[in-house]
């Protein structure tokens, strides 16, 4: 299946990268040479198997509802690129109207 | 002679320290001036990326503190241990061999250095990866390529390429490493090392930062299969901040390593050997298969019985494993985009702007390519076709395995690497090249298999690894052939 | 919007309901939740989406999800899986959300509404996820300030189908679900600490027909007045788009409630490809059926089932059963008092008249009620059995819920006992007879209504504590004579 740049961009923005101008073809060759050998898995036989999305098979074990605060043993304001009165801060969304846009 | 105290075994290390015969902070400084001589030399392999010598000094005196008061739960007292640059540690960074983590110190550490230390280990330093362990040569590191030490001109494999390759400088006698497609095995196999990946969920991944989730295992280099072993018995066990960690008993692994040795003239009596057909194809370089036919020659004479067997999915792991690796790894990285931590482009007017723009500086041109392949497979219209598919394929490939493990196999043996390590640059602009070398490894981290690499032969004055691959749980059967091997090679 | 435009279009309105659950801890990691505080202090490796940080489900979390879709009437599933939902925002740490998708922890209930019609609403599915850190946006000039205190606290995502067909009928259904989530405790259900959010989609069609034009999606909806507004508002813009001919483009609309109306959001960019898929760090969540059914045994009684109880056990009439089970936990104290006192309707009176008003002027809820039901029964006691008068009970009330007294030492210390000895009562009558001859006159000529003014007169000679029945025989008798 080919790859288009329109496809790498498209990811590319989902991903939040940013593409050298031009770039996108020559990412486009590349995954298109990956995928090809991708597509070799439609051949397999899976009728009836069901997707696995894990290599363990055990059921998730639960925690008790317990605080249980885990110390940092590095204050946030020393990993944090922009802090002010105990927040990170960032500029502004582009979108930015004042409200939160939360799916 | 002190300067050799550091290249004895994990026992003999680990026996006199705690005795008290020896001072852990003379094993420590042993091992920290190996690899300070080294690393700031002009012959450097660029294995070790950070270290604290004072601080690593200090924690060796607290060891032996430990040991004079008394403290018995010490099985790697005064142990100098290395951990890949992937694995969170209090007190040195954490770069994941990546710009975009710049300055960054995590604050807390991953379960399995907690276990090294209450063990009585020592680190001594965070050794070099591929970023964010994608890769398998440990060129694709911000802080540049580490060199195999067995021959400068080879990549050490990766992308646990400065953990196999401190082991094998002789500076440490274990190292940490991470596993997600052959993460640990290849390098081991291309710097003449033990590699140990064991079964998925034995050991937290709490603290590892992910490339893949449920790839991702947290694996053990050592200079044997003892010293493997003994570290994976401390690290080993459920851990409640790791969902996937799995409350499964596990005999002592030391204990199986002597059972074997005890054993009569014939410690393999009794375990049968697969073979599959599909990791012998005539692309497999002639060194390769000739070092592997000798390991086999040894097994059989060591009691085992070798059996041919056929895993006929073989072919489909690379891509099932590139396409699910990928995909998580655009998630996962998803999370480093300039906003609590990790370096923040400056100059942006927006949010938007300010994510792009330090991602794209932060993170290496392999990383990028890999998150826009993932992203791709899992979009809108190619998600079924790529990735659901490559969920049913993985699953096939893992019930093959077990079904063949279920049929009176107790190991499979594999070449680890179709060939010995290769020069620098070799994948240069090969998309495909660059998952091309862990075609053998692949299937036992989309199974979740312990899996287990080990030197076997040479071929062109290059090491050679074998794989063995053993049911669920069963790193007692791995380690028990491994070090009979092992034994029998060295014989 | 012209009264034929409503007439010829209906709205189909699907709601989308966001509920904090009520654990003390976050879904995934052991930091407490609660409201307010300084930022970013209850944060941890994990919800901060620190690199090697994972994912560890609250196991009250899932009992309390369990519990929401059994009360909704919904098929517990025995496996249940968590999945990634990809996107970008200052406050979501992972650049995913943790949520469920392909297989929710539930699917298939319903929830009856009483007005304006009797309706059965589709629940489409529950399912659980973790809420994201809040972005500030005024906080400082220029750029946006990231909390992350609420990240990664637990929340159930209730869905229906699109079953509402009005305005109206969306607010009557907050009204149940949210009675009804509070009935199973699992949230504070407060709108106003962002406990319970709601989303509406909306589509109209030509009444009764099939085919239905484009959705919108409706957010930042605050209240449940809100909702219905913004509802209204957005079904009379649809319906004069279709009415000059056009279309209804799919949007997202944000609803402003100070300006009482709705602006499209930034037409969606790429940015809306979620790319879902399993959570590896989580494995399937698993229920076994002796679990679902331990739990749905333990499920408390329904507000329709105590609505229709009350008025069966207490022969109370429907409005009465109807306002008392609005609230949980005010059915349950009026129990308490009606099994005491043995007369559902008194007690039913009681509550809602004196109790209810006491409260209400002083902004209490039924939790906040310094007295017992005990007391209250008592007090009603004594009015039944005539110890007191209804009127000295209203007094007695007061000063009960002021002083924290008990109603019979309130009325021995004022005295309000009534008395019924007849000796004590013709003096009275005697004083009234006397002081008032001129009404007494009229009375024995006929005017029949004078009674009630001596009457009047007398009770008031005795401060109220003349046993009324015996005191009216007693001046009859003597006016009669
Ligand atoms: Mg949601
Ligand atoms: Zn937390």
């Amino acid at each position: 299946m080919p790859v288009s740049a329109a496809d790498v961009a498209a990811a590319a923005a989902l991903a939040r990268l940013q593409l050298e101008p031009g770039a996108a073809a020559g990412l486009a060759r590349e995954l298109e040479s990956i995928l090809a050998h991708v597509e070799t898995l439609a051949a397999a036989h899976v009728d009836g198997i069901p997707p696995t999305a894990s290599a363990a098979d055990v059921p998730a074990a639960l925690r008790a509802d317990v605080p249980a605060p885990e110390g940092l043993q590095v204050p946030l304001e020393a990993m944090a690129p922009a802090w002010r009165d105990g927040f990170f801060t960032v500029p502004r969304l582009a979108a930015h109207r004042g409200d939160r846009s939360h799916e | 002679m002190s300067d050799a105290l550091h290249r004895r075994s994990i026992a003999g290390i680990a026996g006199d320290v705690a005795s008290g015969v020896q001072q852990a902070t003379a094993v420590v400084r042993a091992a920290l001036s190996d690899i300070v001589r080294c690393e700031s030399g002009p012959d450097r392999l660029n294995a070790v990326i950070s270290y604290d010598h004072d601080a690593a000094v200090a924690d060796a005196a607290a060891m032996d503190r430990r040991a004079a008061a008394g403290d018995s739960a010490l099985p790697l007292a005064g142990v100098p241990v290395a951990i890949k640059d992937n694995i969170c540690t209090l007190g040195l960074p954490l770069t994941c061999g990546s710009r975009i983590l710049a300055g960054y110190e995590p604050p807390y550490e991953a379960t399995a250095v907690q276990r090294l230390r209450a063990a009585g280990a020592v680190v001594v330093g965070k050794t070099n990866l591929d970023e964010f362990a994608m890769g398998s040569s440990t060129e694709h590191s911000a802080f540049g390529p580490t060199l195999n030490p067995m021959d400068r001109g080879r990549v050490p494999g990766g992308s646990s390429g400065g953990s196999a390759a401190a082991v094998a400088a002789g500076w440490v006698p274990a190292a940490l490493g991470s596993d997600t497609g052959g993460s640990v095995r290849q390098p081991a196999a291309f710097c003449g090392v033990v590699g140990l990946k064991p079964t998925y969920g034995r050991v937290s991944r709490y603290g590892l930062v992910a490339y893949a989730s449920s790839l991702d295992h947290v694996g053990v280099f050592g200079r044997t299969v003892a010293d493997a072993a003994a570290v994976l018995d401390v690290i080993a066990g459920h851990d409640p901040l790791d969902a996937t960690s799995v409350r499964a008993e596990q005999p002592a692994l030391s204990g199986a390593i002597r059972h074997a040795a005890s054993r009569g003239q014939l410690p393999l009596q009794g375990i049968v050997a697969g073979v599959p057909d599909e990791y012998f194809p005539d692309w497999v370089e002639d060194g390769v298969r000739a070092a592997c036919s000798t390991a086999l020659d040894t097994l059989r004479e060591l009691g085992a019985t070798i059996r041919p067997v056929s895993l006929p999915s073989t072919r489909y792991a690379l891509p099932s494993y590139c396409v699910l690796a990928t995909a998580e790894a655009s998630s996962n990285l998803a999370r480093f985009d300039g906003v609590r931590y990790g370096v923040r482009t400056r100059d942006a007017a927006t949010v938007d702007v300010l994510w792009e723009l330090s991602r794209s500086a932060g993170l290496g041109a392999e990383v990028r390519r890999r998150i826009i392949l993932g992203t791709h497979v899992l979009s809108a219209g190619y998600h079924d076709r790529y990735y659901v598919q490559a969920q049913r394929v993985r699953a096939r490939i893992r019930h093959e395995l077990d079904d063949v493990l279920a049929s009176g196999i107790d190991v499979l043996f594999t070449p680890t690497t179709p060939a010995p390590a290769f020069a620098p640059g070799t994948h240069a602009g090969d998309a495909w090249g660059s998952f091309q070398s862990d075609v053998f490894t692949v299937a036992a981290n989309l199974a979740g298999l312990p899996a287990l690499s080990q030197p076997v032969g040479r071929s062109g004055g290059l090491p050679v690894g074998g794989q063995l691959i053993a049911s669920r749980w069963r790193e007692d059967v791995l380690v028990r052939v491994a070090a009979a091997l092992e034994t029998g090679l060295a014989a | 919007m012209s009264d034929a435009a409503h007439a010829r279009h209906e709205a189909v309105i699907g709601l989308e309901i966001h509920v904090q659950l009520r654990t003390r801890t976050k879904l995934f990691c052991g930091d407490t939740v609660a409201f307010g505080g300084a930022p970013n202090t209850r944060v941890c490796p994990v919800c901060l989406g620190l690199p090697g940080a994972l994912p560890v489900v609250n196991a009250l979390a899932v009992e309390l999800a369990v519990r929401t879709a059994l009360g909704l009437g919904c098929t517990v599933h025995e496996t249940s899986r968590f999945a990634r939902k990809h996107y970008f925002y200052p406050d979501l740490p992972k650049g995913y959300q943790i949520t469920q998708h392909d297989e929710p922890i539930a699917t298939g209930g319903s929830l009856d509404i009483r007005r304006p019609g009797e309706r059965r609403i589709r629940i489409r599915r529950v399912h659980l996820e973790e809420d994201a850190g809040r972005s500030l946006h005024d906080r400082f000039d220029g750029c946006t300030a990231v909390d992350l205190n609420r990240a990664g606290v637990p929340l159930v995502e209730i869905v229906t189908e699109p079953d509402l067909r009005s305005p109206a009928e969306a607010r009557a259904f907050l009204d149940r679900l949210k009675q009804t989530l509070q009935y199973l405790d699992v949230s504070d259900c407060d709108m106003e600490k962002g406990s319970l959010r709601v989303d509406a989609n909306i589509s109209i069609r030509a009444s009764g027909g099939a085919s239905s034009g484009a959705r919108t999606e409706l957010k930042n909806l605050n209240s449940f007045s809100s909702v219905e507004r913004a509802l209204e508002w957005e079904t009379a813009r649809q319906a004069r788009a279709v009415g000059k001919g056009g279309v209804v483009e799919p949007e997202t609309l944000l609803w402003d409630a100070d300006r009482g109306e709705a602006r499209s959001m930034r037409s969606k960019e790429s940015g809306s490809d979620y790319r879902y898929f399993p959570e590896p760090d989580v494995p399937p969540v698993s229920l076994s059926a002796d679990l679902i059914a331990s739990i749905a045994a333990a499920l408390p009684e329904m507000p329709a089932a105590k609505e229709s109880r009350l008025r069966a056990s207490y022969g109370l009439p429907a409005g009465d059963a109807s306002v008392l089970s609005a609230d949980r936990h005010l059915a349950d104290w009026f129990e308490a008092v009606a099994q005491q006192t043995g007369d559902g309707k008194a007690s039913s009176n009681w509550v809602l008249t004196h109790v209810l008003g006491w409260l209400n002027q002083r902004g209490l809820s039924i939790n906040e009620i310094p007295f017992t039901p005990a007391r209250l029964a008592e007090l009603i006691g004594l009015v039944l059995d005539g110890t007191i008068s209804v009127t000295a009970g209203r007094s007695v009330f007061r000063e009960m819920a002021e002083s924290g007294k008990n109603a019979r030492d309130i009325v021995a210390a004022r005295g309000l006992a009534q008395v019924r000895d007849d000796e004590q009562i013709e003096v009275w009558v005697d004083t009234v007879v006397a002081r008032y001859p001129d009404e007494v006159m009229r009375y024995r000529a006929g005017a029949a209504q004078v009674f009630g003014f001596l009457m009047g007169r007398l009770m008031k000679e005795s401060a109220g504590t003349a046993d009324p029945r015996r005191a009216s025989e007693l001046l009859r008798r003597r006016l009669d004579e």
